[in-house]
C-alpha cells in the first residue's frame, strides 16, 4: 500500500488528561465581553449601544461584508460598555460588555431556520454565526460556497485533535455523535458533495469506534483512524493523509476538491437547524500545570477566561502563562480578562517552569527543523535571514507556505524561535506585496 | 492576577532536547572508545585525553573572553572537540603538540569563524590535518598496543593500513575489531566505536544514514577495487582499518559540517566513502578518512543548495 500521510511532524507529549472528563456546563458569568471580531474577515459593527437590554441569541454585531459573520449575545442583560479593547495581538477591537441579568431570556427571533435550497442553507449558516470551531475561525458559509468552477468531491470532517491537552473535539465525538452524523448529512445534502470522510487520530480509539458504529449503515460517510502525529489536524496535512492530494501553494482545499470542517462545527450545524439558537457557547478544555482540576467546560462566549479557571477550581500554582488554544498553536494571553471566543477550544494555564520562555542559543545546523517541517521549508535559513534583516532574499524560501504549526521551534535543540521568525518574515513579505 | 504573564509567539512547549544534552550524549558515546584507548595504550592515553580536553575548554573560554563574547563552555561543545581530537592523535604524541592542535581547532577553525554552528570544517579533523602538516613524523609514529610484546620498536610500529601500503604483516580481523592494533588513540577499537554509535542512534542524536552509507560505500568499493582485479578486495579489512569507524560515526555526523536534508546526507556520505577509498588505494597516504571528510565538509553548501526539499504541493525549489 502506498504511504498515506504527510512528511515531517513531531510527537509532543499528548497530555490529554481530560479525555474522560465529561463536559460540565458553567453558569452565567459576572459579565461577558464580546469582541466584534472572532473570525477571519471583516470585523462586525456593534448593533447595540450602552444601556440597551439584550436577550440570549440576539444579534449584537453584524457586517455587510461577505467574509464575516454576525455576533450574538450569549446572555440576557444590559450592555454596560461598547469600546475598543486589545484582545490579542496589538490591534484594538470593539468589544461589547454585557452585565447579565441572570434570567437568560431567549430572543423572540430564535426559531429554526427554513432551509429548502443551497442558498437558504448557506444563509442559515451565516445567520448562525458559525466560524470554523477548530481554532482558525474562518466563516463557514464562505467555505460552503466555493467558487463555481471548483468541483468538490469530498467533505472532510476534522476530528484529529492533534494538539496536546485538548480533548474538546474528542468529547464532541463521544457526547454528540448523532449530531455530528446528522450535521454531515445536512452539509452533504445541501452542498451536493457526494461523500464525507471523518479523520480521527488513532490515540482516540473510543471515538473512532463510536463514530464507526454510527455510520455503519451510511454508505457515503466513512471514518478513518489516522497516525498520531502532530500536525495531523492541519487542513493540508489532513487532506493529504485522507485523499493523497496536496493543496498547491497559495491555493485552497477547494482547489483539490475538498472541503474541511471540524467535528464541532458540523454538530453545531445540526443543532442550529433544529433549534435556531446561534453560536453562543463553546466546549473548552481547561488544563495545564497550574490548573487544579483539569476538565471540559461548556462556556458562554464572552466569559472572561479568569472566570472559567475559577469555575474549574482555580489554580494550584500561580500561572506564568495563559494560553488560548493548544500549546503548539495557541495564543498566549496578557490578561485573564480576555473572553472566551468562538474559536476557543482550550484554556491552558502553565506554571513558571512550563511557561518560561527558554533562552535562544546559536543554530548548530542539526537539521531537525528541516526534517520536521510538514511544508518542506528551511526554517533555519528563514530565521537567519529574518534575524539579519535580509528581507530581499526571503522570497526564495516559500515563507508564505508556512502553516505556523510550530514543529520547527518545538524540535530545535537551541530553542530558537523559528516560528516567530517565520511569522515576522511573512509579515514583511505581506507588507512588501501591498506596496 | 498578581503576577505578570509571559506572552510569546507559539509554540509554547519545546522538546526536551537541548544543545548541551546533545553534546553530553556525544561525550557519553565516546567514553567506550576512550577507555579502549586507555586499555590498549596505557596511562599515556588518559593523560593525552585530559590534555586536549582541558586545553580545548581553556582556549574556548579565553578566546570568547578576548573577543568579548558570552562564555560558551557550558554548551560542552569544546569538550567534544577536545575529546575527538585526542582520539585522533597517536598515543605517544608530545603534549605540547596536542595543545597546539587544541588551539588550532578551537581558536582558528571554530571561534574565528563565529563559534559553534559556524565552522565550515570539523575543528578536530582540521586540527589533525594541521598537525600532520606541521609535525609529520610525530603524527605518523605509532606505538604498539600494550598487549603486544614489548620487543617491537616503540615508534616504528605500523598501523594496518600502513602495513598494507608497505607490504607488511596484516593483523587479524578480530584484533582489528576489538582494537588490539596500532593506530590513533581512539580509532582502533571498532567494537567500542560501534557501541558508542548505537547509543547515539538510540538517543536520536544521529540518524543511521551517514555512518551506514559511508562505511557501506567504503566496504563495497574496497571489495570491487581489489588488489587482484575487481571483486577481489577484502571489505572487512578496509571497514575495520584506520579511522573509518571513528570518522563515520563521530566526525562525518557533525551537525554543523554535514548537510541539512536526508537526501543531502546520502550524497555526502557516499562522497566520503568514495574519497576515502581513493585516498587509501591511489595516493601515497595510508589513510584517507580525515581528508575525505574535510573535503566533503567544504562541499556541504553546494550539496545543500542542490538538495533543497520540494515544497508541499509544489514544484522543485528555486
Amino acid at each position: 500500500m502506498k504511504f498515506q500521510g504527510f512528511r515531517g511532524g513531531v510527537h509532543p507529549p499528548q497530555a490529554k488528561s481530560t479525555m474522560e472528563c465529561a463536559t460540565v456546563r458553567m453558569g452565567i458569568p459576572e459579565k461577558v465581553v464580546i469582541p466584534m471580531q472572532q473570525h477571519i474577515g471583516a470585523p462586525c459593527q456593534a448593533t447595540v449601544k450602552k444601556g440597551d437590554t439584550v436577550k440570549v441569541g440576539q444579534v449584537i454585531g453584524n457586517s455587510d461584508a461577505y467574509v464575516s459573520v454576525p455576533i450574538h449575545s450569549s446572555v440576557s442583560g444590559t450592555v454596560t460598555d461598547v469600546s475598543e479593547r486589545i484582545i490579542s495581538g496589538s490591534k484594538p477591537v470593539v468589544c461589547i460588555e454585557i452585565k447579565p441579568d441572570g434570567l437568560q431570556e431567549v430572543s423572540e427571533d430564535i426559531k429554526p431556520p427554513v432551509v429548502d435550497s443551497k442558498e437558504s442553507f448557506i444563509k442559515a449558516i451565516r445567520d448562525s454565526g458559525l466560524t470554523g470551531l477548530g481554532g482558525a475561525g474562518f466563516p463557514t458559509h464562505v467555505k460552503l460556497n466555493p467558487p463555481k468552477d471548483a468541483k468538490i468531491d469530498t467533505l472532510i470532517i476534522n476530528g484529529a485533535e492533534c494538539e496536546p491537552y485538548i480533548t474538546s473535539d474528542y468529547r464532541e465525538c463521544m457526547e454528540n455523535t448523532e449530531n455530528i452524523i446528522e450535521g454531515i448529512k445536512h452539509v452533504l445534502k445541501w452542498t451536493g458533495i457526494p461523500k464525507a470522510m471523518i479523520g480521527i487520530e488513532d490515540n482516540k480509539p473510543e471515538a473512532i469506534k463510536r463514530l464507526k458504529s454510527a455510520v455503519k449503515n451510511i454508505s457515503n460517510i466513512s471514518v478513518h483512524g489516522l497516525r498520531t502525529m502532530y500536525p495531523q489536524g492541519a487542513e493540508k496535512m489532513l487532506i493529504k493523509t485522507l485523499t493523497g492530494r496536496e493543496v498547491p501553494p497559495g491555493k485552497l482545499p477547494s482547489d483539490v476538491g475538498c472541503l474541511v470542517m471540524n467535528v464541532a462545527s458540523v454538530a453545531f450545524v445540526c443543532e442550529y437547524l433544529k433549534t435556531g439558537m446561534p453560536l453562543i457557547k463553546k466546549r473548552v478544555t481547561v488544563d495545564g500545570s497550574s490548573v487544579k482540576t483539569p476538565m471540559n467546560v461548556e462556556v458562554l462566549i464572552g466569559t472572561p477566561v479568569g472566570e472559567v479557571f475559577s469555575f474549574s477550581g482555580g489554580f494550584k500554582s500561580e500561572p506564568s502563562k495563559i494560553i488560548m488554544g493548544g500549546p503548539m498553536m495557541g495564543i498566549s494571553l496578557y490578561s485573564d480578562e480576555i473572553p472566551v471566543m468562538k474559536y476557543t477550544n482550550a484554556l491552558l494555564a502553565l506554571n513558571e517552569k512550563d511557561g518560561k520562555i527558554p533562552e535562544e542559543n546559536v543554530c548548530i545546523r542539526c537539521g531537525r527543523c528541516v526534517s520536521v517541517c510538514p511544508m518542506n521549508l528551511l526554517p533555519f535559513d528563514i530565521d537567519r535571514l529574518v534575524k539579519a534583516n535580509q528581507y530581499d532574499d526571503l522570497d526564495k524560501y516559500n515563507v508564505m507556505d508556512c502553516i505556523e504549526c510550530g514543529c520547527c521551534a518545538y524540535a530545535c535543540p537551541a530553542k530558537r524561535m523559528l516560528t516567530q521568525s517565520i511569522r515576522l518574515g511573512k509579515d514583511v513579505l505581506r507588507r512588501k506585496a501591498k506596496k | 492576577m498578581e503576577n505578570m504573564l509571559y506572552v510569546s509567539s507559539s509554540p509554547h512547549i519545546r522538546s526536551e532536547v537541548t544543545t548541551q544534552r546533545l553534546m553530553l550524549d556525544v561525550i557519553i558515546a565516546l567514553i567506550p572508545s576512550a577507555f579502549a584507548g586507555i586499555y590498549f595504550f596505557g596511562l599515556r592515553a588518559a593523560l593525552l585525553i585530559a590534555v586536549t580536553v582541558i586545553s580545548s575548554v581553556g582556549f574556548e573560554y579565553l578566546i570568547r573572553k578576548a573577543l568579548k563574547r558570552n562564555n560558551t563552555i557550558g554548551d560542552l561543545s569544546a569538550v567534544v572537540t577536545g575529546l575527538i581530537l585526542a582520539l585522533n592523535l597517536p598515543p605517544a604524541l608530545p603534549f605540547w603538540m596536542a595543545i597546539v592542535g587544541s588551539f588550532f581547532a578551537i581558536v582558528i577553525v571554530k571561534q574565528l569563524f563565529g563559534g559553534l554552528g559556524y565552522n565550515f570544517v570539523n575543528p578536530a579533523l582540521a586540527a589533525r590535518a594541521f598537525l600532520i602538516v606541521s609535525y609529520g613524523a610525530r603524527m605518523t609514529s605509532w606505538t604498539p598496543p600494550l598487549t603486544v610484546a614489548n620487543d617491537v620498536d616503540a615508534l616504528s610500529y605500523a598501523t594496518p593500513l600502513g602495513a598494507l601500503k608497505q607490504g607488511g604483516q596484516l593483523p587479524k580481523l578480530f584484533d582489528m575489531f576489538i582494537g588490539n592494533i596500532g593506530g590513533s588513540l581512539g580509532e582502533t577499537s571498532a567494537l567500542a566505536l560501534i557501541i558508542g554509535g548505537i547509543y547515539l542512534l538510540a538517543r536520536g542524536v544521529i540518524s543511521w544514514h551517514i555512518p551506514v552509507i559511508y562505511i557501506g560505500t567504503v566496504g563495497l568499493l574496497a571489495w570491487i577495487m581489489g588488489p587482484d582485479g575487481i571483486f577481489t578486495g577484502n571489505p572487512l579489512f578496509h571497514v575495520l582499518a584506520g579511522g573509518l569507524m571513528l570518522g563515520a560515526i563521530f566526525m562525518a555526523t557533525d551537525y554543523t559540517t554535514s548537510p541539512m536534508t536526508k537526501k543531502g546526507t546520502v550524497i555526502y556520505a557516499i562522497g566520503c566513502g568514495v574519497l576515502t577509498i581513493l585516498f587509501r588505494l591511489y595516493t601515497n597516504m595510508p589513510e584517507g578518512v580525515s581528508y575525505a571528510i574535510l573535503l566533503m565538509n567544504v562541499s556541504v553548501p553546494i550539496i545543500d543548495r542542490c538538495t533543497k526539499p520540494v515544497r508541499f504541493g509544489g514544484e522543485a525549489h528555486v
